[in-house]
Formats: structure tokens, C-alpha cells, sequence
């Protein structure tokens, strides 16, 4: 087995590969701007640094977020062109998923409640609540931090939107960013336990933000 | 040069609210595919990008499989891949940059980035064969109105004579349309009620006509508007769409072929392409028909499927650029929402954040 799984829905560019039992290979750069620009550049390093050839990849593993919407698309559609052209599957997974795995398998939360946030920008987090790292118990959401302060209060929180509100979120733990090699090891472990995955399909959880025009301005002064 | 020498090139174009994919060989058209998510917008009255780059993405796969098998290729068969890298809506050339990046890199083929521009000047090429060196291009869409003198597209800088001060030609339509009740896209609903109408009924400005304007730059701003305040001064029930739509459609017209053609006699050029959404405007065409007809220039239009935003025009850019041996694209291409036209390849750069402060 060899996993290619690579993260575009924070603003981390993040890829690694994994081989079943280990991650082999990982690159994460900073840049919340330059999703499409680096995340290529960044899977080629780590098949490179892996030894491993494009024939050699047997799944492709993506964050679906949630995430900003341009970052979040590059990741998603690069994933459904390699699982097309490699002919290989493609696994879904929440991104929140995946800091909840690094920070568990890290020990910097433990088996009791904790969230992870992430920044939705518009003053907005990305954010799910966890029973210890592998049980995500609410539905990833997008709220401002002012809006759950009670449900998140005093519980540990994990990543770079939690960092943003030190006002709602008073225990921040690591890992602040995204890590394709966190994401692709809870993607073995479910391969190896049967468990399932999402469809490579972009979490938004909000809709465009459009406006049915209100009515025709007139030119002409009454 | 062998012709089965040539790769299959595979566009990809993802610059406004079209998903495209094209496959063309030594200026072959070998298949094609577009989704569109126009009705999406219609409500809007225009393009929602959000909406627009939602839908790139769960088109560009089928779009891809389905071009594919109206050629009867594989994937496999693909020798190199082009992409519109800009002009056009940030997040939407995102999904066909990202596309077109991963096809390239799996497939271990070359990438090429392209104007979007450009592959509508060479869209024409696709059914009329190579374009003479030189040609006057004019480009007319709801995006561009655009006045280009064209040399060989693959290897010569491309000469912009002259482009829209304000809206593009297919923006006056649209929204001229909405104040006269008609649907979007705006074009095609003016097209069809001008049929009924008089075009000599209202006389509309013809803007930048004057001998001290600009011969080749356009302004559609204030025929909008004049055509706005008709309709509202003539709403109290003498409102009448066709003539007023009829009338419309002939200012532009004739605003964009009296330039053509006088930017054709001006370098002496003999070939006139009319390329982009607006060129399937039936007034359009014929008014561009008689005039150059009357200079003695030969006019050519590309078909309908191919005026407006499609794959195959961008796989024929693609075509050329392999042909003429241009330098691919590196993997860390990045796009340019409003990059001017200059060469038909665009490999733009993103500079890097500033680094994040702990």
C-alpha cells in the first residue's frame, strides 16, 4: 500500500506519503494564497523524497475540508485528476479529522472532550467538537467564536483558528496547522478497520454569497 | 513535419462560467465537451463567480471523460496539456489550473498556459484551417472587446490595437436586455426580438466614432445608458422591445465591424476573424459580411459551438505552442485574472506570502 495524501483546506499546502505503516515522506509550506501554485511542486517533493513512482500509489487521500473555498477546490479537483488518471480510489476526509488525529497522536489532547478550529476568515471558525482524538461528535460547523463560547468553554482546542479567539478559546494546544502525514495515517487506520470515507467532495458549509439583483436602477432622475 | 508525430493536446478552460475540454492534434479538433453553468446565474443577472467555481468542479472530470470519448482516447493517449491560465475569474481558473497541472504531472506530459484570448483567435482555425499571417482579430464576448493584429500566434507577440474603455460588447447586451425585460444572457434575447423590429427606428449614439476618437478603442458605457433612458422614457406603454432591441443591436454592430474593417485598411491586412460570444449575433455577422465584402477582405467566423467559451480552442493554442516548440509551463504556474493579451502563452508567477509571524 501506498498512500498519496495531500491538505488544501487551511493555510497550510501540506502532501506526504505513507506506506501503510509509516509516513515516508511529508512537506508542509505555509501560504494561504498559493494553494495551486505550490501543492504540486509539494507531492512531487515528497514521491521524490519517498523514492516512490506515481505507478507506485494505490489511493489518494484529501482533506475535504472544511477550509476557504479557492485553497479547499485545488486540493479536491487535483485528488479527483490523480484517482482518474492513476486509476486509483480517492478517500475523503474531514480535515478537522486530521488535527484531531496529529494532536491525539502528538498527546497534546488526551482522551476527553476537546475541539479543533480552524480560521473560516469573516471573523468566522471552522469547527467540530471531539471525544478523544478518533470521535468527532458534532458536525463540522462554521460559527463566529462569540456564537459558541459556551460550548467550547474551558475545553482544550486544537489549530490556527482557535489561536485567532484566545478569548473563546482559553486552552490552545498544538498542532496549530494541517499535516497531509496526520491525514494519511487515521486514512490507513480506517483502510485497516473497514471504516469509511467521504466522497472527495468540497465541504463549504456556507452558500455563495449572491444576491438576487432587488430591482432595475433607473437612469433617468424623477 | 509527420502529423502523427504531434501529440494529442488536451485543453482545459475553466476562465468564467464554462467548463471546458478540447482535444486537438496538428489542428485537428478531435473531440470537445462543455458544461455550462449559465442557468445557475440567470437569477443573478450575471455571472456569480462563487457559483461559477463551484460548478468547475464537478464538471471538470466529466467534461474531461466526455471530450474523450467523443475522440475515442484514453487518457493515456494524451501528449500534453493546455490550460487557460487568464484572463478571467480568480477562483474558477483555479479548478482548471489544478486540473490541468494534475493530468499534466500523472500523465508526465508537457504543460502549456495559455491566454484565454488567444484561444479564441485560434478557435477559428479548429473548422477554416491555419490563419493567414498577418490577420486582424476582433474579439467581442460579455468579458472583451478587443482589436488585435495578429502575426504567427504561437511565436509573435500579438499586436493589441485597441480594446473597450468601459463594458465589452456582450455586457451592453445583457444588461440592456434586463431593462427591456428580455432574459439572460442577454445577447441571444436581443438577437431574437431585433427580428420583428426596425433597426432604423431609434437612433442610438454610435460611441467613439468621431474623427478625433480613438479608431480602434471602444466605450459601450453611454449606449447603455441612452438605450436605458429610451426604454424608460418610452415605458408609458409605447415601450417597443423589438425596435428598440433591433436598434441596439445595429449600433453595435455597426460600431464594431466600421472599426474592423477600418483597422484592416489601416496595416493592410486582408483576413478579418470575428471570434467570441458576440460573433454569434446574426447583425454581427452579416453587417461584417457586407463591409468586408465591400473592402475586398475575407471575413471569418468561426462556428456557433466554437464562438463562445469552449476546451478545443485552447487544446488549438496548445497545438500551435507544440509545434512551435514552446518552453511548457513549470508546475508552480500560477494565473492572472486580468492579464493583458501579449503572447498566446501565459505562465504567470505568484510571489510568496510574506512569512508568517509567531
Amino acid at each position: 500500500m501506498l498512500l498519496l495524501a495531500f491538505d488544501t483546506a487551511t493555510p497550510a499546502i501540506t502532501a506526504a506519503v505513507h506506506d501503510g505503516t509509516a509516513v515516508v515522506a511529508e512537506s508542509t509550506v505555509v501560504d494561504a494564497r498559493r494553494h495551486g501554485e505550490l501543492l504540486l511542486p509539494s507531492v512531487d517533493k515528497v514521491l521524490a523524497e519517498a523514492g516512490a513512482s506515481l505507478s507506485d500509489v494505490t489511493g489518494v487521500v484529501v482533506g475535504v475540508g472544511p477550509g476557504p473555498y479557492t485553497g479547499l477546490r485545488v486540493g479536491l479537483v487535483t485528488a479527483a485528476a490523480f484517482g482518474d488518471a492513476l486509476g486509483v480510489p480517492v478517500h475523503g476526509l474531514c480535515t478537522l479529522d486530521g488535527l484531531a488525529h496529529a494532536a491525539g497522536a502528538s498527546g497534546t489532547v488526551g482522551e476527553g472532550p476537546f475541539v479543533v478550529a480552524t480560521d473560516a476568515r469573516r471573523k468566522e471558525v471552522y469547527w467540530a467538537r471531539y471525544e478523544g482524538p478518533g470521535r468527532r461528535v458534532t458536525d463540522p460547523a462554521v460559527d463566529r467564536p462569540a456564537d459558541i463560547a459556551e460550548r467550547v468553554a474551558g475545553l482544550p482546542a486544537v489549530g490556527a483558528g482557535a489561536a485567532l479567539y484566545p478569548e473563546v478559546f482559553t486552552d490552545v494546544r498544538p498542532p496549530a496547522d494541517q499535516s497531509a502525514g496526520a491525514l494519511a495515517s487515521l486514512a490507513a487506520q480506517r483502510l485497516a478497520t473497514g471504516g469509511e470515507f467521504l466522497p472527495a467532495l468540497p465541504l463549504y458549509l456556507r452558500r455563495p454569497d449572491a444576491q438576487v439583483p432587488a430591482g432595475y436602477k433607473a437612469v433617468l432622475p424623477k | 513535419m509527420a502529423g502523427s508525430d504531434s501529440p494529442v493536446v488536451l485543453g482545459i478552460e475553466s476562465s468564467c462560467d464554462e467548463t471546458g475540454a478540447g482535444l486537438v492534434r496538428d489542428g485537428v479538433l478531435l473531440g470537445h465537451a462543455v458544461a455550462s453553468s449559465m442557468d445557475e446565474h440567470a437569477r443573478f443577472g450575471g455571472v456569480v463567480p462563487e457559483i461559477a467555481s463551484r460548478a468547475h468542479v464537478h464538471a471538470m472530470g466529466p467534461v474531461v471523460r466526455q471530450a474523450l470519448a467523443e475522440a475515442g482516447l484514453r487518457l493515456a493517449d494524451v501528449g500534453a496539456v493546455a490550460v487557460t491560465t487568464g484572463p478571467g475569474l480568480s477562483g474558477a481558473l483555479q479548478v482548471g489550473v489544478a486540473a490541468a497541472k494534475s493530468y499534466a504531472y500523472t500523465l508526465g506530459v508537457p504543460l502549456y498556459g495559455v491566454h484565454h484570448l488567444a484561444g479564441h483567435v485560434a478557435a477559428d482555425t479548429l473548422e477554416h484551417g491555419p490563419l493567414p499571417d498577418p490577420c486582424m482579430v476582433l474579439i467581442v464576448s460579455g468579458g472583451h472587446t478587443s482589436l488585435l493584429l495578429v502575426r504567427d500566434l504561437a511565436r509573435d507577440p500579438i499586436i493589441h490595437l485597441g480594446d473597450t474603455l468601459d463594458d465589452a460588447a456582450g455586457e451592453c447586451f445583457d444588461k440592456v436586455a434586463r431593462v427591456l425585460g428580455l432574459p439572460y444572457p442577454g445577447g441571444p434575447a436581443i438577437d431574437r426580438a431585433a427580428r420583428e423590429g426596425d433597426p432604423d427606428a431609434i437612433r442610438f449614439p454610435r460611441p467613439l466614432t468621431g474623427p478625433r476618437d480613438d479608431r480602434y478603442a471602444f466605450s459601450f458605457s453611454g449606449l447603455k445608458t441612452a438605450a436605458a433612458r429610451w426604454a424608460e422614457a418610452h415605458n408609458g406603454g409605447s415601450l417597443h422591445v423589438a425596435d428598440a432591441a433591433a436598434s441596439l443591436q445595429e449600433a453595435v454592430a455597426d460600431v464594431l465591424t466600421r472599426k474592423a474593417v477600418t483597422a484592416c485598411r489601416d496595416h493592410d491586412v486582408k483576413t478579418l476573424v470575428v471570434v467570441g460570444g458576440v460573433a454569434a449575433n446574426s447583425r454581427v455577422r452579416a453587417l461584417a459580411q457586407e463591409r468586408c465584402a465591400a473592402a475586398g477582405i475575407e471575413l471569418r467566423v468561426p462556428p456557433l459551438k466554437l464562438c463562445t467559451d469552449n476546451g478545443a480552442m485552447i487544446a488549438a493554442v496548445g497545438d500551435l505552442l507544440v509545434r512551435a516548440g514552446a518552453q511548457p509551463a513549470r508546475l508552480d504556474v500560477s494565473i492572472d485574472p486580468s492579464a493583458p493579451l501579449e503572447h498566446a502563452t501565459l505562465h504567470p508567477v505568484a510571489a510568496p506570502a510574506a512569512p508568517r509571524v509567531a
